[in-house]
């Protein structure tokens, strides 16, 4: 039972890992120097357009910044916005970890009674 | 302890919580399908939530306000996308106007609940997932307690540009 959860919870997370794992290497690379969006394609195995298109998500989350350069793109990571959204989800996680507890209560409350 | 993990994705934007609970999935699921009950946790109790339509149905929709300790009623809207009980659950949550409708130009968060038979009871996980910091700030200022409304406005002075 126990390592049937381990092993469900460790899926569970490189499934989330992987799904974002380009997007975290771009964000990483754009956080550590600005640099262009066709600078950024050549670390991966995967059309121009693919890379743009996860930079957009970025974009779009508002994670990095996407400025014209003459004929280059170039993409930096917005730090202060990561650390919003870092906290932002500190706000959320409490606030679900509140929901379950009173879910448990209700859950409680329900044993042995005959409603 | 109720709450196995939880995790923290800030460049994908999503949370994921696992949550063990000594009763089935049916009666879990009932917590989230029967508005009464629904009610009961889905705010805290400083601010809680009234659900006037919940239609627990693939394409169903689902309309509450909250009630905050100064009359305030801000109002919220779920759709539900998936549904397979008592297994697994999608549902888009997002911020309604004065008329309880939703609001247009403020995207929906996604949440994702999965029920799993588990030592005995269940395993719940959640993961929610959101578009942009913007939505993440409108939609968790709803219906908060005084103390996580001042850690919010907090949260604004992290967008000050640091000096290099």
């Amino acid at each position: 039972m126990v390592v049937d959860q381990l092993t469900d919870d460790t899926a569970d997370r490189v499934f989330l890992a992987l799904g974002a794992a380009t997007r975290r290497d771009i964000l990483a690379r754009a956080i550590r120097q600005e640099q262009s969006v066709s600078t950024l394609a050549r670390h991966y195995e995967m059309s121009f357009a693919a890379v743009q298109k996860h930079v957009a998500v970025l974009e779009r989350a508002a994670l990095v910044t996407k400025e014209r350069r003459g004929r280059e793109q170039i993409v930096r990571g917005n730090v202060p916005m990561l650390r919003k959204a870092a906290a932002l989800l500190d706000a959320y996680e409490q606030l679900w970890i509140a929901r379950t507890t009173r879910i448990a209560d209700i859950l409680a409350g329900e044993e042995g009674s005959t409603t | 302890m109720t709450v196995i993990s939880t995790t923290k994705d800030p460049d994908a934007l999503t949370l994921t919580l696992v949550a063990q609970f000594d009763a089935d999935p049916d009666r879990v699921w009932e917590v989230w399908e029967d508005p009464r009950k629904l009610e009961r946790w889905w705010g805290p109790p400083t601010f809680p939530a009234t659900f006037t339509r919940h239609e627990f149905t693939v394409g169903g929709e689902s309309r509450y306000f909250m009630t905050g300790p100064a009359g305030e009623t801000p109002r919220g809207w779920w759709r539900i996308d998936a549904i397979d009980k008592p297994r697994r659950l999608e549902f888009a949550n997002g911020l309604a106007g004065e008329d309880g409708e939703p609001m247009p130009g403020v995207e929906p968060m996604a949440g994702q609940v999965t029920f799993v038979d588990a030592d005995g009871g269940t395993r719940m996980t959640t993961v929610t997932r959101f578009t942009d910091v913007e939505q993440m700030q409108k939609m968790l200022a709803m219906g908060m307690e005084e103390g996580m409304t001042q850690a919010i406005s907090q949260i604004d002075s992290l967008l000050t540009p640091i000096p290099v």
